[in-house]
């Protein structure tokens, strides 16, 4: 991935490379868009209910963002990019734990990163398998309001056409300003004013237009397969496999056996 | 400001879920009734216009460093507060599915501190009557959304420290998280007020009626007025839902709290033991109540599926708060790991083999 220093072109090309990544082919990407979703909540709620002293029972949860990543064939690398915004965050609750508990609150504070990491590779992993469409259909079949679902899928795919505006404006502006680390203040208004009057006029294009086409706002989803005995298989063994993680210490069972 | 899955505990995350659940099943009802779905093209439009705002970096005059917007008060004063909301969650849950920005189980958290106060509290309690006010119309236009985005930014930062303080994720006292997190998104709330009222002077000049409650002009056509007048109204319903939404969280909130506290019972059993009243009750917390295996078995299923964690580690006198075999078994799952993570190269590897010998 090319990191320029604009920053909405790189964005663009963090879309474009989800969307490449979510349009591969697997046996993780041919699952049921909400067998994955569903599985990953579970692994979420249940990496973040471990005790913050818990380091080994955690430790085992790695396994399962690890085989996604290799059975669909994603570099586990290319998530860690994206810890540049989880990890500071996390960072800098948990670094105060060391200074008021001590050596206990190292462990903390490692458990908390491990937590942060661990719920942040299971995301990338669901929505780098999954189309948006995909998605979006599933959050449908849980009965999550279509309102909220079209403008999801709507926004984004506007979300690329606004963001490409916003870095050539960007790239142009730089290029004539170019000591400036930002826009400057005499043109604050107009920089994102433009912009925001030009979308307005899109906007109500767009919306004649899916007049024209009877939008009635809601749309159609190409038909979903069913779940099949794979789905079923995959969320009863993962869910199953969260739980034993959960209640029984499974690291320390495995040292047992080498003690 | 956005939120992390490792900074909540499941039963913060879950609270937080409920309440913005009920504000965005408010929104909705509000949007649908209204029978403003056909805006639903002009929502998402604005919604991206704002994601991609937020790439912007606006130099701030005389620091030397530069700021970005979140963009909450500028979409409410489009959108108006429901249609604010939900265009506010739809950017939120990108950010979180595609940037890794704010976590999956976040969401419901990152909603309440960013969008509902944006949306609900700016525009009810600044916006609104701001703009009913007998001020100038450019004066209207700079205090609202310099008051409202600081306002809606030091009540977004306080619930941050709150969830993660009720989460017991960090040892700091929540005093001091306070006194850190506060003045930081004052100076956020101020940079983001100035962007957001220069753009909407600027939308000012060119297409007032583009702004929500400006009060129409002669220059604007009466279409735009009939507008102006009929929307910011709040339903009964809606204020039941909301109202319902602030309940949860305080519910919620104080609820925890107390779970940290004996309650009364407890306290009067076990709680004033240093006063000699236990001696007198003859009641002892660790040997008070039915001791049986199926007892014991029912508390280590409860000390599991207990919503907050627990703090064992505290009086554990071994390293790490861990035992040898808790460390040897670190080893044997990192192996694993490495075994699991090597599954593609090996398959490939095969793959390349065996067309090597055709």
């Amino acid at each position: 991935m090319s990191k320029g220093t604009n920053k909405a072109s790189n964005a663009l090309n963090e879309l474009r490379d989800m969307d490449e990544l979510a349009n591969g082919d697997s046996p993780i990407h041919r699952l049921h868009p909400l067998v994955k979703f569903l599985v990953t909540i579970a692994y979420i709620y249940f990496v973040v209910s471990f005790s913050k002293y818990d380091i080994t029972g955690l430790f085992i949860m790695l396994i399962y963002p690890v085989l996604i990543f290799s059975i669909a064939n994603i570099k586990v690398s290319t998530c860690f990019y994206k810890l540049r915004l989880v990890l500071p965050l996390v960072l800098m609750v948990g670094i105060f734990n060391p200074i008021f508990e001590g050596r206990a609150g190292v462990v903390s504070m490692i458990t908390l990163m491990m937590k942060g990491t661990f719920s942040l590779m299971a995301s990338f992993i669901m929505v780098a398998t999954t189309p948006i469409d995909g998605l979006c259909a599933a959050l449908r079949k849980i009965h999550v309001p279509s309102i909220l679902v079209t403008l999801l899928l709507l926004t984004y795919r506007y979300i690329g056409v606004l963001v490409r505006e916003v870095a050539i404006m960007t790239d142009a502006y730089k290029l004539r300003a170019p000591k400036q680390k930002g826009i400057a203040i005499n043109a604050w208004g107009s920089f994102l004013g433009q912009l925001l009057l030009r979308s307005m006029d899109k906007a109500s294009e767009l919306y004649n237009s899916m007049q024209l086409r009877a939008f009635k706002g809601e749309f159609f989803y190409a038909s979903q397969r069913g779940l099949n005995c794979l789905d079923v298989i995959y969320l009863v063994a993962c869910i199953g496999g969260f739980v034993a993680a959960r209640f029984i210490n499974l690291t320390e069972t495995l040292g047992g056996l080498f003690v | 400001m956005h939120m992390a899955d490792a900074l909540l505990s499941p039963a913060v995350a879950t609270t937080m879920y409920a309440a913005s659940t009920v504000a965005a099943g408010a929104s909705i009802f509000k949007v649908n009734k209204e029978k403003e779905s056909i805006k639903i093209p002009t929502m998402a439009v604005t919604a991206a216009l704002v994601f991609a705002g937020q790439m912007i970096n606006y130099t701030i005059p005389g620091t030397g460093s530069s700021g970005h917007i979140c963009g909450g008060m500028l979409l409410t004063s489009l959108l108006g507060p429901q249609a604010g909301f939900l265009s506010m969650i739809v950017i939120l849950a990108i950010q979180c599915l595609f940037f890794a920005d704010g976590g999956l189980l976040a969401l419901g958290a990152n909603c309440w501190n960013m969008a509902f106060y944006g949306c609900f509290v700016g525009y009810y309690l600044i916006w609104k009557p701001i703009m009913k006010s007998k001020l100038n119309e450019r004066l209207k236009l700079i205090i609202a959304p310099i008051v409202g985005c600081i306002l809606t930014l030091q009540l977004g930062a306080f619930s941050v420290v709150l969830e993660t303080s009720l989460s017991g994720i960090t040892d700091l006292p929540f005093g001091t998280f306070v006194s850190i997190m506060q003045p930081i998104h004052l100076a956020i709330g101020l940079v983001e007020g100035l962007v957001t009222s220069a753009v909407l002077l600027f939308i000012k000049e060119a297409r007032p009626e583009l702004i929500k409650d400006l009060r129409p002009t002669e220059a604007w056509n009466c279409d735009a007025a009939k507008d102006a007048k009929s929307n910011g109204k709040l339903s009964f319903k809606a204020t039941i839902a909301v109202l319902a939404a602030v309940a949860i969280v305080i519910g919620g909130g104080f609820s925890l709290l107390a779970s940290s506290n004996p309650d009364g019972l407890e306290w009067s059993l076990f709680g004033n033991a240093d006063s000699g009243y236990s001696q007198n009750m003859g009641l002892d917390e660790e040997d008070y109540g039915v001791k049986s295996t199926a007892a014991d078995k029912a508390q280590s299923v409860q000390d599991k599926t207990s919503i907050l964690p627990d703090y064992g580690f505290k009086d554990s006198d071994s390293f790490l708060g861990t035992s040898t075999s808790g460390i040897v078994g670190i080893g044997v799952v990192a192996a694993v790991i490495v075994v699991v993570s090597l599954i593609p190269k090996l398959v490939k590897k095969k793959e390349k083999d065996e067309q090597g010998d055709k």
